[in-house]
């Protein structure tokens, strides 16, 4: 793997805990804490200003979403820490705010559902993403969002091939992933996003494009 | 108290069973509370009436005579309260309903007046008091001196209902006789307790107020069986989510470690397929658990969790909801039910194109309505999933209409309070 980072993770549930540090130990990580609530989570950000927080959003004491919360104040607190967000499930809510939270910010930002750190190389990956500056949605989101806007308007438009260009757009790949993962040129990749960004009449702005197709697919709520 | 709601069952169902409980004491108390009782109220109501009659003609005793519908309503009071003894069952009279006695005199003029309640009253203080007191005399003083019998004739010779005792040699057989007549007097005692408080309830506590209190018993123990219900599903989800979850998650990574540490070959292939039914038991937990109380609904209230069950629909869902801030969990959990049962119907049946979701609270009502666009003729009867939701919208006291003529469209509509 590449860089080696310092993170903060906050998750409750302790054999998930135990397991995510041996995880990003054994990836050459360094877990500079490992805690179990939110306010643990901020005097340790603080105070050792890791390169990276990972945070269940749900935990003590009400189980909603002081973890959200939490990377609210963090991204207020220290604008340049990425943060990387573990949700149980889908909720709407979190994506708005983590929108929200994206704006005005060139540190990166994750939301992964739980299930996906199953999938070590790909859990993996998106910890380096984020940390290197990308915002990374979970593929499950991106799709739920992809499927709200089926037959109408102009993501109606699209071509299948541009429909799945979008989709991993949406998840934060950047072209010269896409290209990889269609097994295209990554010029083909580059036309591609051309043509999604004038069909969906979005500015074509390459630095910030994951949420302007995040704030593009949620729609006017 | 005993195992027995009242004295009478208790009579009548273990007789054998009687003496060992309190029924027979509680009984006694009954009988002898009723002889100070039903003098007071004599002398009361012998008293005002013979005034009012007395005084009749100058106006007075017109208004002495009118209070006397007050006087016994007082009275009915005191003897629902004393019915208790030995009918602790219909706990009706709610006292806090019951009104005052400065409430009483306030409305006297315009109450109606309670016939059975004068009745009862009259009853009273003419008859039940004497047969109570007439009982009393034999229950008590018969089996007490047959039994004290061997103190007694020391001092004089006894004679019991004709039966004469001259010496301690025959005072024994007496004591026997004495305990004897004691059991038969407390059968006695309960059996005239409980007729006599049959006819006072009969008087004083008409069916339908007896109806209606245990009508609001009733809707209070469902609520209170629903709440309980869904708290205990609310704490099997948390159990799975912090128990069987969190081991799939754990077993998942374990799973995804090692793939990353194996060489090609048949273990890796093996550990793969472990990986992958790993995930498979997940995704089944999880819509387990949704089945039974979901996350969303627990932690963000019913706005997320619909908005939740639209991003799952296969069919496109327009959801409008004006939900501001959490109802109570057994309304919350009704609805998010009949919407995902719903939203499952019309993508099953329906063959509809999109669905709307209208949600709001209006004077302290919750309406959720879910409308498709599809061929209609839904069967109310057919599907049982319609009928448990009509069940589960009841027990919130709540109503659950379905209309979808041939043709279309179909649309389900519950309404309920949301306290």
């Amino acid at each position: 793997m590449s860089d080696h980072l310092r993170i903060v993770l906050a998750e409750d549930a302790a054999l998930l805990r135990e397991g995510l540090v041996g995880i990003l130990e054994k990836a050459g990580h360094e877990i500079v804490a490992a805690v179990t609530d939110a306010d643990a989570l901020l005097v340790y950000t603080d105070n050792h200003r890791p390169d990276l927080v990972i945070t269940d959003i749900r935990m003590p004491p009400t189980h909603t979403d002081e973890g959200l919360r939490a990377a609210v104040t963090i991204r207020e607190r220290h604008p340049d820490m990425a943060i990387m967000l573990l949700s149980a499930y889908i909720a709407e809510a979190y994506v708005a705010d983590l929108l929200d939270s994206t704006a005005g910010s060139h540190a990166g930002i994750g939301y992964l559902l739980k299930d996906r750190v199953g999938h070590v190389r790909d859990f993996l990956d998106s910890v380096d993403r984020v940390a290197g500056g990308a915002t990374v949605v979970d593929p499950d989101v991106v799709r739920h969002l992809l499927a709200r806007g089926r037959d109408d308007g102009p993501l109606a438009a699209l071509t299948d091939r541009e429909r799945e260009v979008l989709a991993l757009m949406a998840e934060g790949h950047t072209n010269p992933t896409i290209a990889d993962r269609l097994v295209v040129s990554e010029a083909a990749v580059r036309k591609h996003v051309g043509n999604i960004f004038a069909k969906l009449d979005l500015e074509p702005t390459s630095d910030r494009r994951v949420s302007a197709v995040l704030t593009y697919l949620r729609g006017p709520s | 108290m005993s195992q027995y709601p009242d004295a009478w069952t208790a009579l009548r169902t273990r007789p054998a069973r009687l003496l060992v409980t309190t029924w027979p004491w509680r009984s006694l108390a009954y009988l002898i509370s009723t002889v100070p009782v039903g003098i007071v109220a004599l002398v009361v109501l012998a008293t005002v009436v013979a005034l009012g009659v007395l005084t009749a003609v100058i106006v007075v005793g017109l208004l002495l005579l009118a209070s006397v519908p007050l006087l016994t309503s007082v009275i009915a009071d005191a003897e629902r309260t004393r019915l208790r003894l030995v009918l602790p069952r219909d706990s009706v009279a709610d006292d806090t309903s019951a009104p005052t006695l400065r409430e009483r005199v306030g409305a006297w003029r315009t109450l109606p007046v309670s016939w059975p309640e004068v009745g009862h009253a009259v009853l009273l203080a003419t008859v039940l008091w004497v047969v109570d007191a007439v009982v009393l005399v034999f229950a008590i003083t018969a089996p007490a001196t047959l039994i004290l019998s061997p103190v007694l004739v020391q001092l004089d010779t006894l004679e019991v209902l004709g039966w004469r005792i001259d010496d301690t040699a025959e005072a024994w057989p007496a004591v026997v006789v004495g305990l004897l007549a004691a059991v038969v007097a407390a059968y006695l005692v309960t059996a005239l307790a409980s007729a006599q408080a049959g006819l006072t309830r009969l008087l004083l506590e008409p069916t339908e107020a007896r109806l209606a209190a245990a009508v609001e018993q009733l809707r209070r123990s469902r609520t209170g069986l629903v709440d309980a219900f869904e708290a205990e599903r609310r704490r099997i989800e948390r159990d799975l989510h912090d128990g069987a979850q969190q081991r799939l998650v754990a077993l998942t990574m374990t799973l995804g470690q090692a793939e990353l540490e194996l060489q090609d070959g048949p273990a890796l292939e093996l550990v793969g397929k472990a990986h992958a039914l790993a995930e498979d038991a997940l995704a089944e937990l999880r819509a387990t658990v949704r089945g039974i109380h979901p996350q969303v609904l627990t932690d963000h209230g019913l706005a997320a969790a619909i908005r939740e069950l639209a991003d799952r629909s296969p069919v496109p869902v327009d959801a409008d909801l004006h939900l501001d801030g959490r109802l109570p969990a057994r309304v919350e959990a009704a609805a998010y039910f009949l919407v995902s049962e719903a939203l499952t119907n019309t993508a099953r049946h329906a063959g509809a194109s999109s669905v709307r979701v209208h949600a709001w609270v209006a004077d302290g009502s919750l309406t959720v309505s879910v409308e498709d666009d599809g061929r209609g003729g839904a069967d109310p009867v057919a599907g049982t999933g319609l009928a448990g939701l009509a069940a589960r919208v009841e027990a919130v006291d709540g109503t659950l209409e379905l209309t979808s003529p041939p043709g279309g469209p179909t649309t389900v509509r519950m309404t309920c309070p949301t306290t």
